[in-house]
C-alpha cells in the first residue's frame, strides 16, 4: 500500500492551500480529488477557465488561480478523478479511479471536501429544470452555459453574485424570488458592527445590488408559499408576496438557502458533531487547528463550518501548520509564528458571517416542508410520510431508513439528511441535536462490486 | 450540432474541444470531448436524465457536483454520474434501466 505523511480530501480552497503549506514545510502530500482539474466548487477548473471566462466570473473566482498553480510542487502528489469511499481512523483510505480501486496510508488526513447546498424540498422541486444555484454557478464556470429563461429563489449572497455573471454575460435571471425579509435585516443589523469589520463584503453586495437594479433584473423579497410548477418539466414559479400570488414563467428554477458542511465523512468516522444553531447545520467538533475528535484527523474549510472560500484556505493553512508541527517540521515556536498573522486575516475574514447569517437566515417552508413536499429525492418520501412515521413511534433518522428508505438511495442522505432530523425534532419536540443524524457507513458513494473486487489485485 | 436548448453557451468558439459522436437514448449527438457530460447534454437540449425506479417521474441534473445522484445515466452499459462523466467519443448513454419489480404502484397516487 502507498504510504504518505499527509493525505487531504478534497481540492477546493481549503485542501489547495493546505497542500502548499504541507509541502513548504518538507511535507509528502496526497491531494485526493473526485474532479479531473484541482479548484473544488468555488474555483472549478479555474486554470483552464481564467482565461475564457474570467473576467465575466470575477476577481472572486480568479483568486482561486494562485491556490491552483501552488499545487504543481514536487512534494505534492494531485489524484484526479478519485473517488474516495472509504476512510478509516488509522489513516487508511480507499478511492476508485476508472472502476480500479486503491489504497493509500497516510500519518495524518485532512479531510476538506466543503459545503453542499442546504436542501431546499419545495413542491416541485424534483422536476427536471430546477436545479441549485451552486450548480448554476458550475455550469457557467466550467461549462459556459447560463440558462436562457431562469428564475433564482431562495436568500443569500450567492444569488446576487450569480445573476450579476448572468447580467455580464447578457443572459440575466427573469427575477430573484427572496425569502428574506425586511425583519431578517433589521434583526441582522446588531451584528453590523462586525460586519464593518468585514466591510468588503458589505460593499461587495451593496455594488452587486446596484448592478442588478441597474440592469433591470426584478427582485421580490418576503416570499412565501413557494411552488415550482409543471408536470414533466418546470413551467414556472408562484409564491405570496405582499399579500399577492404572482406566477413566473421559466423553463429553469435556480434554488439556494445556502450551504452547510458535506459531513459525510466525519459522520462515517463517527467524529464529534455539534449542532450550530446559529448555522443551523451540524458541523464536526473541532480545535483551533481543525483537529477532530479523533487523532491525526484534520477538518479544515467549509466542511468545519461555514465561513466561505478565503477564510476555508486560510484554515487549510491552520490545519497544515499543525500537522507539519506534529511530524516534527515545525516547532512550536515556528508554528506560533506562522499562524499569527493567518489568525488575525481569519479572524477579519469571518467578522462580516453573523451579519450574513441572520440577514439570510434559511427559507422556514423548506425546513418544514408542507406534507405533500418530496423530502428525500432518492426514495420519493413526502414530509407527510415521515411525520406520519414519527407519529407512529419511528426512533429517528436511522430507523426511519427501515420504515420508509429515506437516506438509503443513491446519495445515501446527502439531500434530505438534514430535512428528516428536523422534522423529527419539531414533532417529537426533541432538540435536533438529540435527535441527531444519519449514521453514514462506508462505501461512501455507490461502488460496483467490480471495484470492490480490485482492490485485491491493487494489493498484489 | 445545434438542437433548441434551454442553454445560452458563452465563449463557445474559444474551446476549441473537437466534437465527438455520442449516444443518448438512441439519439446521436455532437458533444465536446473532455467536456462535462451532464453540461454538454443539457446544451444539446436533453433534459431528462432518468425514470425514477420508485415512481418513474423524469429527473435531470439538480446538483452538478455528484451530490445528488439525479442526473445518473448508464454509460456503456454501467451506471454513473453524468455530471462526474467526461465527453468521449462514441459513448452510449441510455437513461438507466428500471427492473419493473422496482416500481411500487403505491407511490403513483
Amino acid at each position: 500500500m502507498r504510504e504518505t505523511d499527509l493525505a487531504i480530501i478534497g481540492a477546493g480552497p481549503a485542501g489547495m492551500a493546505a497542500a502548499s503549506e504541507a509541502a513548504n514545510a518538507g511535507i509528502a502530500t496526497i491531494l485526493i480529488d473526485e474532479q479531473p482539474t484541482v479548484g473544488g466548487q468555488i474555483y472549478r477548473d479555474v486554470q483552464r477557465v481564467a482565461p475564457l471566462r474570467g473576467a465575466m466570473l470575477g476577481q472572486d473566482y480568479l483568486d482561486g488561480l494562485p491556490l491552483a498553480r501552488a499545487v504543481a510542487n514536487p512534494l505534492i502528489s494531485h489524484i484526479a478523478g478519485a473517488v474516495v469511499w472509504q476512510v478509516e481512523t488509522d489513516g487508511t483510505i480507499t478511492y476508485s479511479i476508472d472502476d480500479q480501486s486503491h489504497q493509500v496510508k497516510a500519518s495524518r488526513i485532512l479531510i476538506a471536501t466543503g459545503a453542499i447546498e442546504r436542501p431546499m424540498p419545495l413542491p416541485g422541486w424534483t422536476l427536471p429544470g430546477v436545479m441549485t444555484v451552486g450548480a448554476g454557478q458550475i455550469l457557467l464556470k466550467q461549462s459556459g452555459l447560463i440558462p436562457n429563461r431562469a428564475v433564482l429563489v431562495g436568500c443569500g449572497p450567492l444569488l446576487y453574485v450569480l445573476a450579476s455573471q448572468m447580467l455580464k454575460a447578457n443572459t440575466p435571471p427573469l427575477a430573484i424570488i427572496e425569502t428574506q425579509t425586511t425583519g431578517d435585516l433589521m434583526a441582522a443589523m446588531k451584528h453590523v458592527g462586525g460586519a464593518l469589520r468585514g466591510w468588503r463584503y458589505l460593499l461587495k453586495g451593496s455594488k452587486l445590488l446596484a448592478a442588478l437594479k441597474l440592469g433591470g433584473v426584478k427582485r421580490y423579497t418576503g416570499a412565501r408559499n413557494i411552488s415550482i410548477e409543471g408536470e414533466e418539466a418546470v413551467t414556472g414559479v408562484s409564491f405570496d408576496t405582499g399579500g399577492k400570488r404572482q406566477i413566473i414563467a421559466c423553463d429553469t428554477a435556480l434554488l439556494h438557502h445556502g450551504v452547510v458542511p458535506n459531513v459525510q465523512i466525519s459522520r462515517a468516522l463517527q467524529l464529534d458533531h455539534d449542532w450550530n444553531g446559529q448555522q443551523a447545520c451540524f458541523s464536526p467538533k473541532l480545535d483551533l487547528w481543525g483537529k477532530s475528535s479523533e487523532a491525526g484527523i484534520f477538518i479544515a474549510g467549509d466542511g468545519a463550518g461555514i465561513g466561505g472560500a478565503k477564510a476555508a484556505a486560510l484554515c487549510g493553512r491552520l490545519s497544515a501548520l499543525k500537522i507539519a508541527n506534529e511530524l516534527g517540521k515545525l516547532t512550536d515556536a515556528e508554528l506560533a509564528a506562522k499562524a499569527a498573522p493567518i489568525n488575525a486575516e481569519l479572524s477579519s475574514e469571518c467578522a462580516a458571517r453573523p451579519f450574513l447569517d441572520r440577514a439570510y437566515p434559511p427559507f422556514r417552508e423548506a425546513l418544514s416542508p408542507r406534507d405533500e413536499t418530496i423530502v428525500c429525492r432518492c426514495e420519493e418520501v413526502t414530509a407527510g410520510d415521515i411525520r406520519k412515521a414519527a407519529a407512529l413511534g419511528c426512533q429517528g433518522p436511522n430507523q426511519l431508513k427501515a420504515f420508509l428508505r429515506a437516506g438509503m438511495g443513491p446519495c445515501q442522505g446527502r439531500g434530505c439528511g438534514l430535512t428528516v432530523s428536523a422534522l423529527f425534532a419539531e414533532e417529537t419536540g426533541k432538540p435536533i441535536a438529540e435527535v441527531g443524524y444519519f449514521k453514514i457507513r462506508s462505501p461512501l458513494k455507490p461502488i460496483t462490486l467490480g471495484e470492490l473486487a480490485s482492490l485485491e489485485k491493487d494489493a498484489d | 450540432m445545434k438542437t433548441a436548448s434551454g442553454f445560452n453557451t458563452i465563449g463557445e468558439a474559444a474551446e476549441q474541444a473537437a466534437l465527438v459522436p455520442v449516444q443518448f437514448d438512441s439519439k446521436d449527438y455532437m458533444l465536446p470531448e473532455g467536456a462535462n457530460l451532464a453540461a454538454s447534454l443539457l446544451a444539446a437540449g436533453v433534459s431528462v436524465f432518468r425514470n425514477t425506479p420508485a415512481s418513474g417521474a423524469p429527473r435531470g441534473p439538480f446538483c452538478m457536483m455528484g451530490v445528488c445522484y439525479d442526473c445518473l445515466v448508464e454509460i456503456d452499459g454501467v451506471t454513473r454520474q453524468a455530471c462526474q462523466t467526461q465527453v468521449s467519443a462514441n459513448m452510449q448513454v441510455s437513461k438507466p434501466a428500471i427492473p419493473a419489480a422496482a416500481l411500487r404502484e403505491d407511490d403513483h397516487a
